[in-house]
């Protein structure tokens, strides 16, 4: 036996998920609708903030229910700034990871010292509390949004107007920030947060004090979901409370559970199939949520892997 | 005489008006393997459980290694080399067997706020594991989830892993609960090559495995120690005869 155990060889299907999104803007270049662009740019926008949201729930065994706060916060350093002239997007984002960082290190503090059901409805307070906050910024739209004057500049170029250009910047992220995910997830901390997960008590009991690792994934992933919110605003030109609410916080759990808990590129499956369901389900009815709901209940019944779990199985 | 490696004074806690440990005072040597038995229910979980931390004592005093470390919590005591096991098999169970043990060496062996390295490549950690599971002769065990081992080899995975953490007091929690024949000689193998090293407080129903490994014994009945003495002592009182030996005769 050797002392350097294999990694992990069964990468297939976030290599297949990312060459694919890299396609994406080719078959668009071909023929296939121009509104598929953008429809993919919200997929990895969201599947950024589920990611984030994995990286708690699947690796920390941290339910936060308000983890729509962090893309929030990111969206609202975006407007914030660029309604003060402030375009350009590394300040923005370096703003937003200093905000989320914040907000994500003082209620994080507060929230991880509850456990269970006490710390799903803490976060989801928190969470709530910006919402209103936001809500409540008259010079920045009130509960109405506001309109961007115009997308980041990068350099002081406005390449992010071209779609395609967006496109790659969310992939960009989306890529960099899984990479970044997987590296500490394998680390000496990642398997320390794992542990957490897997037993607190027998974790104590080896010498580590969990509280720490738990705010430190907390910030991490905190500010990773600030990303989300910094490429939201530029694709929809447009910032509003909305964005921090409980219902994103739970539709970000949604995907995490549709894709697979703890996989971390289930949650760009699961981002996939909520925005292309929802997209093409509201088309048919208005009554969509109704297909949604018991759809969410069969794969926990069924597949409590998710659909990651599932192609793991298939494999 | 030389200052004892742990020493209990007066150690009282009550659950209402239930006295589960009623002023114990007790001390173990460096290397000394000192039995606890007693009937079920005597308070012999929860002198553990004070011991290591997980639980606070109404009042008393726990002095380790020349420190007092009675307001410290479960982790600090570890670290210090105050360890224990679990009479519930507490494992990492979707970890691998080498992961639970891994952590452990992890857990003494620099900090784990490092993000990047793939700490599955870590050969000293590695090499450090599987020597210990080898120990327990699961080290062909390695890769599996240790959910899906056997109850025997979960409670040997446990021994490993507090092993691991280099511990100078073991607190082991009925370490053969539930073992097969086999895998309780494996394991009281392994703790009579660990005597003189590692001082043990065992916690064990299994009176032949007591009284084989045991440099001295205390007897728990009702939370308090009746008696304390040499395995050939503590068998010939009367007290502990009519309190509990007396029972199985």
């Amino acid at each position: 036996m050797t002392h350097r155990l294999k990694p992990n060889g069964r990468r297939v299907v976030p290599l297949l998920i990312f060459a694919l999104l890299a396609l994406v803007p080719a078959a668009t270049a071909i023929g296939a609708d121009a509104f598929v662009l953008s429809l993919v740019t919200r997929i990895m926008i969201f599947g950024l903030a589920a990611m984030a949201l994995d990286l708690l729930l699947g690796y920390g065994a941290m339910i936060s229910f308000g983890h729509a706060a962090y893309v929030g916060i990111g969206a609202y350093s975006v407007g914030i700034l660029s309604s003060s002239g402030i375009d350009d997007v590394f300040v923005q984002i370096a703003v937003a990871f200093a905000a989320s960082g914040l907000f994500a290190l003082v209620t994080g503090a507060i929230s991880l010292r509850t456990k269970g059901a006490y710390f799903i409805m803490i976060t989801l307070a928190f969470g709530q509390m910006l919402f209103f906050l936001a809500s409540s910024l008259a010079a920045f739209g009130g509960d109405d949004g506001m309109t961007l004057p115009s997308r980041s500049l990068v350099f002081g170029a406005p390449i992010l107007k071209n779609t395609v250009v967006l496109y790659y910047a969310a992939f960009i992220c989306l890529l960099g920030f899984y990479a970044l995910c997987r590296a500490i997830v394998a680390s000496r901390f990642g398997r320390v947060l794992r542990g957490i997960r897997e037993n607190l008590v027998r974790m104590e009991a080896i010498g580590f004090a969990p509280y720490p690792y738990k705010l430190a994934a907390y910030v991490i992933a905190g500010m990773i979901a600030s990303v989300a919110g910094v490429l939201l605003a530029n694709q929809a030109e447009f910032v509003s409370p909305a964005y921090a609410g409980w219902q994103r916080s739970a539709e970000l759990i949604f995907m995490v559970v549709l894709g697979g808990v703890g996989s971390l590129h289930g949650a760009i499956i699961g981002a996939a199939l909520f925005v292309l369901l929802a997209e093409y389900l509201s088309r048919l009815t208005e009554y969509w949520p109704m297909i949604f709901g018991p759809l969410l209940i069969l794969v926990v019944i069924f597949a409590r892997g998710g659909i990651a779990g599932l192609l793991k199985a298939w494999r | 005489m030389t200052v004892p490696l742990l020493s209990v004074e007066n150690l009282c806690k009550a659950y209402g008006a239930l006295r589960v440990t009623d002023r114990v005072t007790l001390t173990v040597a460096a290397g000394e393997l000192r039995a606890i038995i007693g009937p079920n229910g005597a308070g012999k979980t929860t002198l553990i459980h004070q011991l290591s931390g997980l639980a606070a004592p109404d009042s008393g005093q726990v002095m380790f290694d020349g420190r007092d470390v009675t307001a410290l919590s479960m982790p600090q005591r570890a670290r210090l080399g105050l360890v224990r096991s679990f009479q519930i098999t507490a494992i990492l169970p979707r970890l691998s067997a080498l992961d639970n043990v891994a952590l452990a060496v992890q857990a003494r062996s620099g900090s784990s706020f490092r993000f990047f390295r793939d700490v599955s490549q870590d050969a000293a950690i590695n090499t450090e594991a599987l020597a210990l599971l080898a120990r327990f002769r699961l080290d062909a065990r390695a890769a599996s989830a240790a959910g899906t081992l056997s109850y025997g080899e979960k409670r040997q995975l446990e021994l490993a892993v507090a092993l691991a953490t280099r511990p100078k007091l073991l607190l082991l929690d009925e370490p053969l609960a539930g073992t097969s024949h086999d895998e309780a000689r494996l394991v009281i193998a392994a703790l009579q090559s660990l005597k003189r090293d590692v001082a043990i407080i065992l916690i064990e129903h299994d009176m032949d495995a007591v009284f084989a490994l045991a440099d001295r014994v205390s007897v728990l009945v009702y939370g308090a120690i009746i008696a304390s003495g040499t395995p050939a002592e503590i068998r010939a009182d009367p007290a502990v005869r009519a309190a509990y030996l007396g029972e199985e005769a």
